[in-house]
């Protein structure tokens, strides 16, 4: 098992004949990722190769799951139409499927495009997002996997660590140390940096939390809203599996935006410090500095039983 | 990106905010025709920069440090005061706690009318993250530091909640209004108010507005006496009239410098250097070389497609900071590639000298490429394989005294 994505996905590309699409689109088809189509307004018809892999373009998106009856959508589309881009894959995806995973890389859409998608969201209840502005989700399979989004998939190994984050390279850091200490991961999701936001931290640590090939969680956070101090308060009420986390932006600056759009401490809120606590006071083995997550990791497993010292 | 208090009262007074006559200055002599022009009664001379504070701020003489005047919001009673108070302020550095010591130059004024107050109330409208939704929150403490507020008196501050992306309603606001003890005229005044500066919010996809002090004035009308609006950087391209309000003045010019090459930079007070892809990794770099004893000169996110160019100049901003006494990279190659990143590096060097100890930490696709091309450069590069290992050599080799 993984979370939401399995490792025989059936995938869609929206924005595929755009520069990023179609790049990451080959990236995807090598590391094993079953890409059945593509989505590009006025260009229905054509057809694009991702490495070697031909595969058919289409006008709209009810179209394009009603041929291919792919289960997720990626959405490589600029900022100005990518609000109406995830609408568009949601509706299709609730009125064909009946369900389906939207998973948005575009960075720099209006914060009110996203509270109106978000707000859209509501009438597809089947359909889930992710992101938008992250690196996305992969479930690695015992031969190649499911690679949706810009992850380096060679870093990735099958295993029982589940991994979420709202940073794309600091969950390859994360990565590549659990691979380090001889552990894989069942599914990696980086759920964005923006404010508003599809898939947050707790449907995260819930599906982790019921998914039997995760057995322990690592979850990274960084200053800016709440989000963290609420997954905490989320793991002290329900949490089983070990976790292990860590928060970035203890040095940031109050007042300035780090990168990401969301990262920003307003008012003295948001700090890591706060977040932090919040980590330690719900049992979570926090990481003081990103390259011992491993080791972390390693400690937390042998405490739980479930590795050998 | 923030605006001064006179362009986003232009913007309150056509979207039915209600605001006080005023008169945006560049000079004194403007200030005091202003002055006629409001009719040469009691008027509020104001600072204009992008900070709070300003009311309790201390003006200084750019050229000695010398104290000009206290408070960078004065109110007049004659033509002398205003020709004093606008001399006083303009030109001069405006120190307050949220411009840091070095304080803001001041090359903007607003002389504005006066009113008869009867009480100061707060408001701001924001986004909420958790709710999904535009958030107005309201106080009957007007005119003093909302955190503050929060801290000392939490059920002092009234929330209402929108809709989605829909505005407030009539009701809801009202029922705000009644909240704030506002009756009669002043609660359907204050309504439309919140209302209209609701539709203005989201028709110019603003990020936040505070109101502070909003008053209620003796003859029970209400008005926005100070305003200050943000707008989101995302949505700069359905909006090329902001281009009119942009201030550059008041940015970082080295900060507006690195967005231009799509590099993002923030400017801290250490001495070591970074550069790093992704802001994440950026953030967590910063927390570990102070982890390590030292203390970070930057943030500065390369982005995830990075090119040669990109590094080149992300080396030369890095480098500007005279402040800067090492560099530390760290980079986790993902769509970034580790060979890019080297020949970026070298070529920076090349360019531009480097006199300063450096320290490489490569990871992720094509390290080993990366690697030996830094080996190969003959360049005095200091390698690590861990950010932690990174970030102590930067420090230790800057505490040696390279």
């Amino acid at each position: 098992m993984s979370i939401w994505v399995g490792e025989d996905a059936k995938v869609l590309i929206q924005g595929v004949t755009g520069r990023q699409g179609t790049f990451h689109g080959g990236k995807m088809v090598e590391y094993g990722t079953d890409i059945v189509g593509g989505v590009t307004p006025g260009k229905g018809g054509m057809t694009v190769s991702l490495h070697g892999r031909v595969v058919p373009v289409f006008d709209g998106m009810e179209q394009a799951v009603e041929e291919t009856m792919a289960d997720v959508s990626v959405i490589y589309v600029p900022p100005p139409y990518a609000g109406a881009a995830i609408k568009e894959a949601a509706s299709a995806f609730q009125t064909v499927r009946g369900s389906g995973l939207v998973v948005c890389i575009t960075e720099g859409i209006p914060i009110l495009d996203m509270v109106d998608v978000v707000d859209a969201m509501a009438s597809y209840p089947d359909v889930r997002l992710i992101g938008p502005n992250c690196p996305c989700i992969i479930t690695p399979g015992s031969n190649g996997g499911s690679k949706i989004g810009i992850m380096p998939g060679h870093i990735h190994r099958k295993g029982r660590i589940g991994i979420v984050s709202k940073s794309g390279t600091l969950t390859y850091e994360a990565v590549a140390q659990t691979t380090g200490i001889g552990e894989g991961q069942s599914t990696c999701i980086g759920i964005g940096g923006d404010p508003v936001q599809g898939t947050g931290f707790i449907d995260c640590l819930e599906a982790f939390e019921s998914d039997p090939q995760t057995e322990a969680i690592v979850l990274i956070g960084e200053i800016g809203g709440s989000a963290e101090e609420e997954a905490a308060e989320w793991i002290s009420a329900n949490g089983t599996k070990p976790v292990v986390g860590f928060v970035a932006g203890s040095t940031a600056p109050p007042g300035k935006r780090m990168g990401h759009a969301g990262a920003i401490i307003s008012g003295g809120k948001g700090t890591a410090a706060e977040k932090i606590t919040a980590f330690r006071a719900a049992g979570i083995h926090v990481a003081d500095d990103p390259s011992v997550i491993g080791q972390v990791l390693a400690d937390a497993l042998i405490e739980a039983g479930l590795r050998e010292s | 990106m923030n605006i001064h208090e006179y362009q986003a009262k232009n913007m309150f007074r056509e979207s039915g905010v209600p605001v006080l006559e005023g008169v945006h200055c560049k000079n004194v002599d403007e200030a005091l025709s202003a002055y006629q022009k409001l009719g040469r009664g009691t008027v509020a001379v104001k600072s204009q920069i992008h900070a709070g504070g300003r009311g309790k701020g201390t003006l200084l003489c750019p050229d000695t440090g010398e104290v000009r005047m206290k408070g960078g919001v004065k109110i007049a009673f004659s033509e002398h005061e205003v020709g004093e108070y606008a001399s006083n302020i303009l030109g001069n550095l405006l120190v307050t706690k949220q411009t840091g010591p070095a304080g803001k130059m001041v090359r903007n004024l607003y002389v504005e009318a006066g009113c008869s107050i009867a009480h100061e109330y707060y408001l701001a409208m924001l986004i909420d993250r958790s709710a999904n939704s535009l958030l107005v929150m309201a106080s009957e403490q007007g005119g003093v530091d909302i955190e503050d507020v929060a801290e000392n008196d939490p059920d002092a501050i009234h929330r209402i909640w929108s809709e989605g992306k829909n505005g407030f309603t009539e009701s809801q606001c009202l029922e705000l209004g009644s909240a704030l003890g506002l009756v009669g005229e002043s609660c359907s005044s204050f309504s439309d108010l919140v209302v209209n500066l609701g539709e203005l919010f989201i028709r110019s996809d603003c990020s936040m507005i505070e109101i502070n002090p909003l008053v209620r004035t003796e003859n029970g009308g209400m008005i926005a006496l100070d305003a200050k609006v943000s707008f989101d950087d995302n949505a700069l391209f359905r909006h090329p009239e902001w281009e009119n309000v942009r201030d550059l003045s008041e940015e970082e010019e080295i900060e507006v410098r690195a967005k231009e090459t799509g590099l993002s930079y923030v400017k801290l007070d250490g001495d070591i250097g970074c550069m790093v892809n992704g802001a994440g990794l950026a953030m967590a770099t910063m927390d570990v070389i102070k982890l390590y004893g030292g203390e970070p000169a930057n943030f500065l996110d390369v982005g995830g497609g990075a090119n040669e160019d990109q590094v080149t100049t992300a080396f030369s901003i890095i480098l500007e900071d005279p402040n800067v006494k090492g560099i530390l990279v760290n980079i986790f190659g993902g769509i970034m590639r580790c060979d890019i990143i080297a020949n970026g590096i070298i070529a920076a060097v090349g360019k531009l000298g480097l006199s300063d100890p450096l320290v490489v930490r490569l990871a992720g696709t094509n390290v080993d490429e990366g690697k030996a091309i830094l080996e190969n450069s003959g360049l005095n590069i200091h390698p690590a394989d861990s950010l932690a290992e990174g970030a102590e050599k930067i420090v230790n080799l800057i505490q040696e005294g390279f």
